[in-house]
Protein backbone atom coordinates (compact mmCIF):
# COMPACT_ATOMS: atom_id res chain seq x y z
CA UNK A 1 0.00 0.00 0.00
CA UNK A 2 1.33 3.23 -0.73
CA UNK A 3 2.35 5.77 1.81
CA UNK A 4 0.25 8.60 2.02
CA UNK A 5 0.95 12.06 3.31
CA UNK A 6 -2.44 12.65 4.62
CA UNK A 7 -2.13 9.20 6.48
CA UNK A 8 1.25 10.10 7.71
CA UNK A 9 -0.13 13.88 8.82
CA UNK A 10 -2.93 11.59 10.33
CA UNK A 11 -1.11 9.80 12.78
CA UNK A 12 1.15 12.46 14.17
CA UNK A 13 -1.63 14.29 14.93
CA UNK A 14 -4.20 11.36 16.68
CA UNK A 15 -1.69 9.26 18.31
CA UNK A 16 -2.45 10.43 20.86
CA UNK A 17 -6.33 11.54 20.94
CA UNK A 18 -9.28 9.32 21.45
CA UNK A 19 -12.52 10.12 20.73
CA UNK A 20 -15.13 9.65 23.66
CA UNK A 21 -17.04 7.38 22.17
CA UNK A 22 -16.47 4.93 19.23
CA UNK A 23 -19.00 6.19 16.43
CA UNK A 24 -20.36 9.39 17.55
CA UNK A 25 -18.10 11.23 14.90
CA UNK A 26 -15.61 9.72 12.41
CA UNK A 27 -12.15 9.77 13.93
CA UNK A 28 -9.45 9.26 13.54
CA UNK A 29 -9.60 11.67 9.99
CA UNK A 30 -8.70 14.61 8.25
CA UNK A 31 -12.32 16.81 8.43
CA UNK A 32 -13.90 14.60 11.02
CA UNK A 33 -18.08 15.02 11.25
CA UNK A 34 -20.86 13.93 13.02
CA UNK A 35 -22.25 10.43 12.31
CA UNK A 36 -25.66 10.06 12.44
CA UNK A 37 -27.90 7.34 10.88
CA UNK A 38 -30.24 8.32 8.11
CA UNK A 39 -33.67 5.51 7.87
CA UNK A 40 -33.79 3.73 4.25
CA UNK A 41 -37.73 3.79 4.61
CA UNK A 42 -38.56 7.41 5.90
CA UNK A 43 -35.55 9.25 5.28
CA UNK A 44 -35.67 10.33 8.51
CA UNK A 45 -32.00 10.77 10.79
CA UNK A 46 -30.96 10.15 13.84
CA UNK A 47 -28.12 11.00 16.56
CA UNK A 48 -26.37 9.01 17.84
CA UNK A 49 -26.47 6.07 14.64
CA UNK A 50 -29.35 3.89 16.07
CA UNK A 51 -29.60 0.31 14.16
CA UNK A 52 -33.45 1.12 14.17
CA UNK A 53 -35.54 4.31 13.32
CA UNK A 54 -37.65 6.03 15.97
CA UNK A 55 -39.73 7.66 13.80
CA UNK A 56 -41.28 4.82 11.23
CA UNK A 57 -39.60 1.43 13.62
CA UNK A 58 -37.97 0.81 10.45
CA UNK A 59 -34.66 -1.79 10.60
CA UNK A 60 -32.34 -0.42 7.49
CA UNK A 61 -30.60 2.33 8.29
CA UNK A 62 -27.46 3.73 6.42
CA UNK A 63 -24.28 5.94 7.87
CA UNK A 64 -23.76 9.25 6.79
CA UNK A 65 -22.09 12.26 8.17
CA UNK A 66 -23.96 15.49 9.37
CA UNK A 67 -23.33 19.22 8.37
CA UNK A 68 -20.41 20.63 10.11
CA UNK A 69 -22.67 24.38 10.18
CA UNK A 70 -25.88 25.43 11.67
CA UNK A 71 -27.96 27.73 13.49
CA UNK A 72 -28.52 27.34 17.61
CA UNK A 73 -31.65 26.32 18.24
CA UNK A 74 -32.19 27.19 22.03
CA UNK A 75 -29.18 26.67 24.72
CA UNK A 76 -28.14 27.42 28.34
CA UNK A 77 -25.01 27.73 30.63
CA UNK A 78 -24.08 25.09 33.07
CA UNK A 79 -23.36 27.07 36.07
CA UNK A 80 -22.35 24.27 38.45
CA UNK A 81 -20.39 21.40 38.20
CA UNK A 82 -22.76 17.97 37.62
CA UNK A 83 -21.85 15.47 40.27
CA UNK A 84 -20.95 12.06 38.48
CA UNK A 85 -21.50 10.55 35.62
CA UNK A 86 -19.93 14.15 34.65
CA UNK A 87 -16.54 13.39 33.88
CA UNK A 88 -13.49 16.53 33.38
CA UNK A 89 -10.31 16.94 34.69
CA UNK A 90 -11.77 19.79 36.91
CA UNK A 91 -12.23 20.11 40.30
CA UNK A 92 -15.20 22.28 42.03
CA UNK A 93 -12.26 24.61 42.58
CA UNK A 94 -10.96 24.88 38.77
CA UNK A 95 -14.87 24.25 37.05
CA UNK A 96 -15.58 26.65 34.47
CA UNK A 97 -19.55 26.82 33.45
CA UNK A 98 -20.23 25.67 29.98
CA UNK A 99 -22.49 26.59 27.42
CA UNK A 100 -24.75 23.42 26.25
CA UNK A 101 -27.30 23.99 23.43
CA UNK A 102 -29.19 22.30 20.11
CA UNK A 103 -27.77 22.84 16.87
CA UNK A 104 -29.68 22.74 13.97
CA UNK A 105 -28.24 20.85 11.34
CA UNK A 106 -30.09 21.64 8.05
CA UNK A 107 -31.64 18.16 6.23
CA UNK A 108 -30.08 16.14 9.29
CA UNK A 109 -31.13 16.95 12.75
CA UNK A 110 -30.72 18.72 15.81
CA UNK A 111 -28.17 17.85 18.28
CA UNK A 112 -27.11 18.67 21.69
CA UNK A 113 -23.73 19.64 22.55
CA UNK A 114 -21.45 21.58 24.48
CA UNK A 115 -20.70 24.91 23.27
CA UNK A 116 -17.10 26.75 23.61
CA UNK A 117 -18.85 30.59 24.12
CA UNK A 118 -20.24 30.24 27.90
CA UNK A 119 -21.15 34.04 27.93
CA UNK A 120 -24.78 34.58 28.09
CA UNK A 121 -24.19 37.97 26.15
CA UNK A 122 -22.83 36.32 23.50
CA UNK A 123 -25.39 33.55 23.03
CA UNK A 124 -28.62 33.92 21.06
CA UNK A 125 -31.23 31.40 19.79
CA UNK A 126 -30.73 31.64 15.67
CA UNK A 127 -26.74 32.33 15.70
CA UNK A 128 -24.40 30.21 13.09
CA UNK A 129 -22.18 27.54 14.51
CA UNK A 130 -19.60 25.11 13.70
CA UNK A 131 -19.13 21.60 14.78
CA UNK A 132 -15.91 21.64 15.97
CA UNK A 133 -13.36 18.58 17.75
CA UNK A 134 -11.30 19.18 20.83
CA UNK A 135 -9.46 17.65 23.49
CA UNK A 136 -12.33 17.66 26.65
CA UNK A 137 -10.13 15.71 29.38
CA UNK A 138 -6.38 13.47 29.71
CA UNK A 139 -7.00 10.00 30.63
CA UNK A 140 -4.37 8.50 33.56
CA UNK A 141 -2.79 6.81 30.49
CA UNK A 142 -2.13 10.62 28.84
CA UNK A 143 -4.51 10.52 26.00
CA UNK A 144 -6.00 13.36 25.19
CA UNK A 145 -9.99 12.50 25.00
CA UNK A 146 -11.91 14.38 21.95
CA UNK A 147 -15.33 15.82 22.39
CA UNK A 148 -17.73 17.71 19.76
CA UNK A 149 -18.31 21.71 20.47
CA UNK A 150 -20.37 23.79 18.60
CA UNK A 151 -18.36 27.11 18.08
CA UNK A 152 -19.65 30.71 17.13
CA UNK A 153 -18.97 31.32 13.57
CA UNK A 154 -16.84 34.89 14.11
CA UNK B 1 -67.65 1.07 36.42
CA UNK B 2 -66.73 4.64 37.74
CA UNK B 3 -64.18 5.10 40.49
CA UNK B 4 -64.40 7.30 43.45
CA UNK B 5 -61.60 8.63 45.71
CA UNK B 6 -63.05 7.73 49.24
CA UNK B 7 -59.70 8.64 51.28
CA UNK B 8 -56.50 10.71 51.58
CA UNK B 9 -53.83 10.72 53.45
CA UNK B 10 -50.21 12.96 53.35
CA UNK B 11 -47.13 12.92 55.31
CA UNK B 12 -46.15 16.93 55.40
CA UNK B 13 -42.78 17.39 52.61
CA UNK B 14 -39.50 18.64 53.40
CA UNK B 15 -37.31 17.33 55.52
CA UNK B 16 -38.28 14.54 58.51
CA UNK B 17 -34.74 13.06 59.60
CA UNK B 18 -36.81 11.05 62.35
CA UNK B 19 -38.54 9.02 59.66
CA UNK B 20 -37.77 7.22 57.13
CA UNK B 21 -39.50 7.60 53.72
CA UNK B 22 -41.28 3.63 54.22
CA UNK B 23 -42.30 5.18 57.66
CA UNK B 24 -43.94 8.47 55.87
CA UNK B 25 -45.33 6.19 53.24
CA UNK B 26 -47.36 4.37 56.51
CA UNK B 27 -47.98 7.38 58.06
CA UNK B 28 -49.70 8.57 54.98
CA UNK B 29 -51.71 5.27 54.17
CA UNK B 30 -52.95 4.99 58.44
CA UNK B 31 -54.34 8.54 57.55
CA UNK B 32 -56.08 7.59 54.40
CA UNK B 33 -57.33 4.28 55.59
CA UNK B 34 -58.70 6.41 58.79
CA UNK B 35 -60.39 9.01 56.38
CA UNK B 36 -62.38 6.41 54.26
CA UNK B 37 -63.39 4.32 57.78
CA UNK B 38 -61.69 1.06 56.18
CA UNK B 39 -59.34 -1.29 58.21
CA UNK B 40 -56.23 -2.00 55.97
CA UNK B 41 -57.44 -6.01 55.87
CA UNK B 42 -60.58 -4.52 53.72
CA UNK B 43 -58.16 -3.47 50.53
CA UNK B 44 -57.62 -5.47 48.04
CA UNK B 45 -54.98 -4.38 46.29
CA UNK B 46 -52.48 -1.52 45.89
CA UNK B 47 -49.96 0.50 43.22
CA UNK B 48 -47.42 2.49 44.75
CA UNK B 49 -43.65 3.95 43.86
CA UNK B 50 -40.99 5.16 45.78
CA UNK B 51 -37.55 6.09 44.08
CA UNK B 52 -35.62 6.25 46.73
CA UNK B 53 -37.11 5.03 49.57
CA UNK B 54 -36.80 1.72 48.46
CA UNK B 55 -39.70 -0.92 47.26
CA UNK B 56 -43.45 0.65 47.76
CA UNK B 57 -44.40 -2.69 48.66
CA UNK B 58 -42.06 -2.90 51.35
CA UNK B 59 -45.05 -0.64 52.93
CA UNK B 60 -46.53 -4.32 54.00
CA UNK B 61 -44.11 -4.52 56.51
CA UNK B 62 -45.36 -1.37 58.26
CA UNK B 63 -49.10 -1.95 57.45
CA UNK B 64 -49.43 -5.80 57.60
CA UNK B 65 -49.36 -8.84 55.99
CA UNK B 66 -52.92 -9.69 54.44
CA UNK B 67 -51.84 -11.10 50.91
CA UNK B 68 -52.90 -8.97 48.75
CA UNK B 69 -51.34 -8.05 45.23
CA UNK B 70 -49.11 -5.11 45.41
CA UNK B 71 -47.37 -3.28 42.73
CA UNK B 72 -44.62 -1.63 42.24
CA UNK B 73 -44.65 1.41 39.93
CA UNK B 74 -41.55 3.49 38.35
CA UNK B 75 -42.13 6.20 35.92
CA UNK B 76 -39.88 9.15 36.73
CA UNK B 77 -41.73 12.37 38.19
CA UNK B 78 -44.95 10.63 36.81
CA UNK B 79 -44.62 7.70 38.80
CA UNK B 80 -48.01 8.83 41.11
CA UNK B 81 -49.88 9.28 38.26
CA UNK B 82 -49.29 6.14 36.91
CA UNK B 83 -49.83 4.24 39.98
CA UNK B 84 -53.31 6.15 40.34
CA UNK B 85 -54.13 5.60 36.48
CA UNK B 86 -53.10 1.77 37.01
CA UNK B 87 -55.50 1.61 40.11
CA UNK B 88 -57.95 3.21 38.51
CA UNK B 89 -58.56 0.96 35.47
CA UNK B 90 -58.23 -1.97 37.98
CA UNK B 91 -61.36 -0.83 39.96
CA UNK B 92 -63.13 0.29 36.29
CA UNK B 93 -62.36 -3.06 35.08
CA UNK B 94 -64.75 -4.82 37.39
CA UNK B 95 -61.83 -7.07 38.88
CA UNK B 96 -61.82 -5.28 42.41
CA UNK B 97 -64.07 -2.58 44.78
CA UNK B 98 -61.65 -0.99 46.59
CA UNK B 99 -57.63 -0.34 46.72
CA UNK B 100 -54.59 1.47 47.65
CA UNK B 101 -52.31 4.14 45.59
CA UNK B 102 -49.69 5.42 47.84
CA UNK B 103 -46.33 7.00 47.18
CA UNK B 104 -43.39 8.21 49.36
CA UNK B 105 -39.74 8.90 49.00
CA UNK B 106 -36.44 10.31 51.08
CA UNK B 107 -34.06 12.20 48.60
CA UNK B 108 -30.27 13.30 49.25
CA UNK B 109 -30.05 16.82 49.06
CA UNK B 110 -29.14 18.28 45.16
CA UNK B 111 -30.15 18.14 41.81
CA UNK B 112 -31.38 14.43 40.99
CA UNK B 113 -28.41 12.62 38.82
CA UNK B 114 -29.19 10.36 36.36
CA UNK B 115 -27.62 7.33 35.06
CA UNK B 116 -27.66 7.89 30.91
CA UNK B 117 -27.14 3.55 31.16
CA UNK B 118 -30.88 3.04 32.27
CA UNK B 119 -32.01 5.22 29.51
CA UNK B 120 -30.03 3.95 26.94
CA UNK B 121 -28.26 6.77 26.07
CA UNK B 122 -24.24 6.51 25.67
CA UNK B 123 -21.76 7.06 28.74
CA UNK B 124 -19.94 10.15 26.70
CA UNK B 125 -23.42 11.89 27.64
CA UNK B 126 -23.34 12.06 31.07
CA UNK B 127 -19.49 12.16 30.88
CA UNK B 128 -19.42 15.67 28.87
CA UNK B 129 -22.30 16.99 31.69
CA UNK B 130 -25.39 17.17 29.39
CA UNK B 131 -27.24 14.42 31.62
CA UNK B 132 -29.13 17.11 33.61
CA UNK B 133 -32.71 17.41 33.87
CA UNK B 134 -32.24 20.60 34.81
CA UNK B 135 -30.21 21.58 31.57
CA UNK B 136 -33.43 20.25 29.49
CA UNK B 137 -35.65 22.59 31.50
CA UNK B 138 -33.67 25.74 30.94
CA UNK B 139 -33.37 25.29 26.90
CA UNK B 140 -37.15 24.61 26.96
CA UNK B 141 -38.52 27.63 28.53
CA UNK B 142 -35.33 29.72 26.89
CA UNK B 143 -36.64 28.56 23.47
CA UNK B 144 -40.25 29.16 24.63
CA UNK B 145 -39.52 32.75 26.25
CA UNK B 146 -37.55 33.82 22.56
CA UNK B 147 -40.74 32.66 20.85
CA UNK B 148 -43.57 33.86 22.91
CA UNK B 149 -41.75 37.35 24.91
CA UNK B 150 -42.54 35.98 27.97
CA UNK B 151 -40.31 37.81 30.46
CA UNK B 152 -37.63 37.13 33.03
CA UNK B 153 -39.79 39.00 35.52
CA UNK B 154 -43.08 36.36 34.78
CA UNK B 155 -40.28 33.39 35.61
CA UNK B 156 -39.98 35.14 38.97
CA UNK B 157 -43.55 35.61 39.55
CA UNK B 158 -44.05 31.81 39.34
CA UNK B 159 -42.04 31.37 42.10
CA UNK B 160 -43.32 33.89 44.22
CA UNK B 161 -47.15 32.95 43.68
CA UNK B 162 -45.56 29.30 44.80
CA UNK B 163 -44.13 30.79 47.92
CA UNK B 164 -47.24 32.65 49.18
CA UNK B 165 -49.22 29.27 48.50
CA UNK B 166 -46.58 27.16 50.54
CA UNK B 167 -47.05 29.69 53.19
CA UNK B 168 -51.09 28.98 53.52
CA UNK B 169 -50.25 25.07 53.08
CA UNK B 170 -48.85 23.35 56.66
CA UNK B 171 -47.97 20.73 55.02
CA UNK B 172 -45.88 22.42 52.35
CA UNK B 173 -41.95 22.48 53.13
CA UNK B 174 -41.28 26.29 51.79
CA UNK B 175 -43.58 28.30 53.90
CA UNK B 176 -41.65 31.89 53.68
CA UNK B 177 -42.88 34.09 50.87
CA UNK B 178 -40.03 35.25 48.87
CA UNK B 179 -39.38 38.88 46.97
CA UNK B 180 -39.36 38.74 42.73
CA UNK B 181 -36.22 40.66 43.03
CA UNK B 182 -35.16 37.87 45.63
CA UNK B 183 -36.16 35.06 43.15
CA UNK B 184 -34.05 37.14 39.94
CA UNK B 185 -30.97 37.93 41.59
CA UNK B 186 -30.71 34.50 43.81
CA UNK B 187 -27.65 31.99 42.46
CA UNK B 188 -27.89 31.53 38.65
CA UNK B 189 -28.67 27.66 38.22
CA UNK B 190 -29.02 27.19 34.36
CA UNK B 191 -29.82 30.48 32.10
CA UNK B 192 -32.58 31.83 32.56
CA UNK B 193 -33.64 30.19 35.74
CA UNK B 194 -32.23 30.65 39.31
CA UNK B 195 -31.92 28.56 42.15
CA UNK B 196 -35.55 30.00 44.03
CA UNK B 197 -36.94 29.31 40.07
CA UNK B 198 -36.08 25.41 40.86
CA UNK B 199 -37.81 22.65 42.79
CA UNK B 200 -35.53 20.54 44.97
CA UNK B 201 -35.57 17.05 45.82
CA UNK B 202 -37.70 16.14 49.01
CA UNK B 203 -39.32 14.19 51.41
CA UNK B 204 -42.63 12.88 51.85
CA UNK B 205 -45.49 10.62 51.53
CA UNK B 206 -49.04 10.15 50.28
CA UNK B 207 -51.76 7.81 49.97
CA UNK B 208 -55.60 7.20 48.68
CA UNK B 209 -57.99 5.04 48.85
CA UNK B 210 -60.61 4.33 45.35
CA UNK B 211 -63.17 2.54 45.38
CA UNK B 212 -66.51 1.59 42.99
CA UNK B 213 -68.38 4.96 42.29
CA UNK B 214 -71.56 3.06 43.54
CA UNK B 215 -69.92 1.97 46.66
CA UNK B 216 -68.54 5.39 47.51
CA UNK B 217 -71.38 6.81 50.41
CA UNK B 218 -70.16 3.77 52.47
CA UNK B 219 -66.96 5.41 53.02
CA UNK B 220 -67.64 8.83 52.60
CA UNK B 221 -70.24 11.81 52.74
CA UNK B 222 -68.10 13.78 50.63
CA UNK B 223 -66.78 11.42 47.37
CA UNK B 224 -64.66 12.76 44.34
CA UNK B 225 -64.60 11.04 40.98
CA UNK B 226 -62.11 10.45 38.81
CA UNK B 227 -63.68 11.77 35.51
CA UNK B 228 -60.80 11.33 33.37
CA UNK B 229 -56.79 9.54 33.56
CA UNK B 230 -54.50 9.30 31.44
CA UNK B 231 -50.89 8.81 30.27
CA UNK B 232 -49.04 9.26 27.56
CA UNK B 233 -45.29 8.74 26.27
CA UNK B 234 -43.46 10.51 23.74
CA UNK B 235 -43.86 10.24 19.96
CA UNK B 236 -41.62 10.74 17.88
CA UNK B 237 -40.78 14.52 17.25
CA UNK B 238 -41.50 16.06 20.63
CA UNK B 239 -38.84 18.02 22.37
CA UNK B 240 -38.02 16.04 25.83
CA UNK B 241 -35.36 15.41 28.13
CA UNK B 242 -32.19 13.57 27.86
CA UNK B 243 -32.24 13.51 24.33
CA UNK B 244 -29.20 13.54 22.33
CA UNK B 245 -30.89 14.89 19.23
CA UNK B 246 -34.02 15.85 18.37
CA UNK B 247 -36.46 15.87 15.00
CA UNK B 248 -36.32 18.85 12.40
CA UNK B 249 -40.17 18.56 12.47
CA UNK B 250 -41.31 19.06 15.98
CA UNK B 251 -44.59 17.61 17.25
CA UNK B 252 -47.05 17.89 20.10
CA UNK B 253 -45.60 16.81 23.43
CA UNK B 254 -47.07 13.74 25.82
CA UNK B 255 -48.79 16.74 28.02
CA UNK B 256 -50.74 17.93 24.99
CA UNK B 257 -51.81 14.41 23.77
CA UNK B 258 -52.62 13.55 27.66
CA UNK B 259 -54.54 16.30 28.03
CA UNK B 260 -56.91 16.30 25.21
CA UNK B 261 -57.59 12.27 26.02
CA UNK B 262 -59.01 13.23 29.50
CA UNK B 263 -60.66 16.16 28.28
CA UNK B 264 -62.33 13.88 26.06
CA UNK B 265 -62.56 11.38 28.37
CA UNK B 266 -64.37 13.08 30.86
CA UNK B 267 -66.73 14.83 28.39
CA UNK B 268 -65.64 18.44 30.04
CA UNK B 269 -62.92 21.05 28.31
CA UNK B 270 -60.12 23.44 30.09
CA UNK B 271 -62.59 26.32 30.78
CA UNK B 272 -64.35 24.29 32.85
CA UNK B 273 -61.98 23.35 35.62
CA UNK B 274 -61.77 25.11 38.86
CA UNK B 275 -58.12 24.21 39.73
CA UNK B 276 -55.52 23.10 38.57
CA UNK B 277 -52.29 21.73 39.99
CA UNK B 278 -49.38 21.66 36.84
CA UNK B 279 -46.03 19.65 37.15
CA UNK B 280 -44.03 22.88 38.18
CA UNK B 281 -40.76 21.07 38.92
CA UNK B 282 -39.56 24.89 37.80
CA UNK B 283 -41.02 28.17 36.61
CA UNK B 284 -40.75 27.84 33.03
CA UNK B 285 -42.38 23.92 33.11
CA UNK B 286 -45.52 25.67 34.93
CA UNK B 287 -45.97 28.31 32.22
CA UNK B 288 -45.53 26.33 29.67
CA UNK B 289 -47.66 23.66 31.04
CA UNK B 290 -50.56 26.24 31.24
CA UNK B 291 -50.68 26.49 27.01
CA UNK B 292 -50.04 22.31 27.06
CA UNK B 293 -52.17 21.52 28.98
CA UNK B 294 -55.02 23.93 26.94
CA UNK B 295 -55.72 26.14 29.47
CA UNK B 296 -54.11 29.48 27.12
CA UNK B 297 -52.75 29.76 24.31
CA UNK B 298 -48.85 30.31 23.91
CA UNK B 299 -47.86 33.75 25.00
CA UNK B 300 -50.91 34.89 26.73
CA UNK B 301 -49.13 33.45 29.96
CA UNK B 302 -47.03 36.44 30.08
CA UNK B 303 -50.56 38.87 30.33
CA UNK B 304 -52.54 35.94 32.80
CA UNK B 305 -49.47 35.96 34.81
CA UNK B 306 -48.81 39.46 35.90
CA UNK B 307 -52.85 40.07 36.41
CA UNK B 308 -52.11 37.15 38.61
CA UNK B 309 -54.79 35.09 37.35
CA UNK B 310 -53.20 32.26 38.58
CA UNK B 311 -53.14 33.23 42.29
CA UNK B 312 -55.94 31.28 44.68
CA UNK B 313 -58.32 33.77 44.50
CA UNK B 314 -57.58 34.43 40.39
CA UNK B 315 -59.57 33.03 37.44
CA UNK B 316 -57.60 29.95 36.85
CA UNK B 317 -55.73 28.70 40.07
CA UNK B 318 -52.64 26.78 39.53
CA UNK B 319 -50.92 25.27 42.18
CA UNK B 320 -52.90 25.87 44.99
CA UNK B 321 -51.14 23.95 47.82
CA UNK B 322 -47.40 25.69 46.34
CA UNK B 323 -46.75 22.96 44.05
CA UNK B 324 -43.06 21.02 43.41
CA UNK B 325 -41.42 24.83 44.05
CA UNK B 326 -42.64 24.62 47.34
CA UNK B 327 -43.36 21.19 48.42
CA UNK B 328 -40.18 19.97 46.79
CA UNK B 329 -40.19 16.56 45.06
CA UNK B 330 -40.50 13.58 46.70
CA UNK B 331 -40.49 11.75 42.90
CA UNK B 332 -43.08 8.60 44.38
CA UNK B 333 -45.13 10.90 46.05
CA UNK B 334 -45.45 14.14 44.25
CA UNK B 335 -48.27 13.32 41.44
CA UNK B 336 -49.97 11.75 44.48
CA UNK B 337 -49.81 15.42 46.31
CA UNK B 338 -51.41 17.35 43.42
CA UNK B 339 -54.25 14.87 43.03
CA UNK B 340 -54.72 15.03 47.59
CA UNK B 341 -54.57 19.06 47.28
CA UNK B 342 -57.63 18.03 44.54
CA UNK B 343 -59.69 16.47 46.87
CA UNK B 344 -59.46 19.08 49.42
CA UNK B 345 -60.15 21.77 47.40
CA UNK B 346 -62.99 20.01 46.22
CA UNK B 347 -64.50 19.01 49.64
CA UNK B 348 -63.81 22.38 50.74
CA UNK B 349 -61.41 21.04 53.26
CA UNK B 350 -58.07 23.14 52.02
CA UNK B 351 -58.12 25.72 54.95
CA UNK B 352 -56.47 29.37 54.07
CA UNK B 353 -55.09 27.93 50.55
CA UNK B 354 -59.05 27.03 49.84
CA UNK B 355 -60.20 28.23 46.03
CA UNK B 356 -63.18 29.85 46.37
CA UNK B 357 -67.19 29.59 45.52
CA UNK B 358 -67.18 25.72 45.97
CA UNK B 359 -64.84 24.42 43.11
CA UNK B 360 -66.92 21.58 41.20
CA UNK B 361 -63.87 20.15 38.85
CA UNK B 362 -60.19 20.16 39.11
CA UNK B 363 -56.99 19.38 37.11
CA UNK B 364 -53.82 17.46 38.14
CA UNK B 365 -50.56 17.25 35.27
CA UNK B 366 -47.23 15.47 35.91
CA UNK B 367 -44.80 14.70 33.69
CA UNK B 368 -41.87 13.02 34.01
CA UNK B 369 -38.76 11.66 32.20
CA UNK B 370 -38.06 10.62 29.35
CA UNK B 371 -41.33 12.16 27.88
CA UNK B 372 -44.36 11.00 29.65
CA UNK B 373 -46.99 12.60 31.00
CA UNK B 374 -50.23 11.90 33.08
CA UNK B 375 -53.38 13.70 34.01
CA UNK B 376 -55.92 13.15 36.26
CA UNK B 377 -60.01 15.34 35.99
CA UNK B 378 -61.78 14.97 39.25
CA UNK B 379 -65.19 15.85 39.89
CA UNK B 380 -66.72 16.47 43.26
ZN1 LIG C 1 -37.86 5.56 9.49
Amino acid sequence: MPWSAEAKKRDEIMSNQVPIAEGLFSWPAVKPALLASRCKQCGVAAFPVASSCMACSGQDVEIEELPSRGTLWTWTVQQFMPKKPYRSDETPETFVPYGVGYLELPGGVRVEGRLTENDPQKLQIGMVMDVVFEPYRIEDNGDEVINFFFRPVQ
Amino acid sequence: MDVAIVGIGIHPFGRTPARSGLQQGAYAARLALQDAGVEWRDIQFAFGGSASAGSADALVNELGLTGIPFINVANGCATGGSSLISAYNAIKSGEYDVGMVTGFDKHDRGAFNADPKELGIGEWYGEVGMMMTTQFFAMKIQKYMHDHAISHNTLAKVSEKAFINGSKNPNAWRTEPISVDEIINSTMVNNPLTKFMFCSPAEGGVALILCRADHAKRYTDTPVYLKGATMKSRRFGSFEVFAPSQALQQVDGPTVDASKAAFEMAGVGPKDMDVMQLQDTEVGAEIMHMAENGFCEDGEQEALIQQGATHIGGSMPVNTDGGCLANGEPIGASGLRQVYENVLQLRGQAGDHQVPDDPKLAYTHVYGAPGISAITILQR
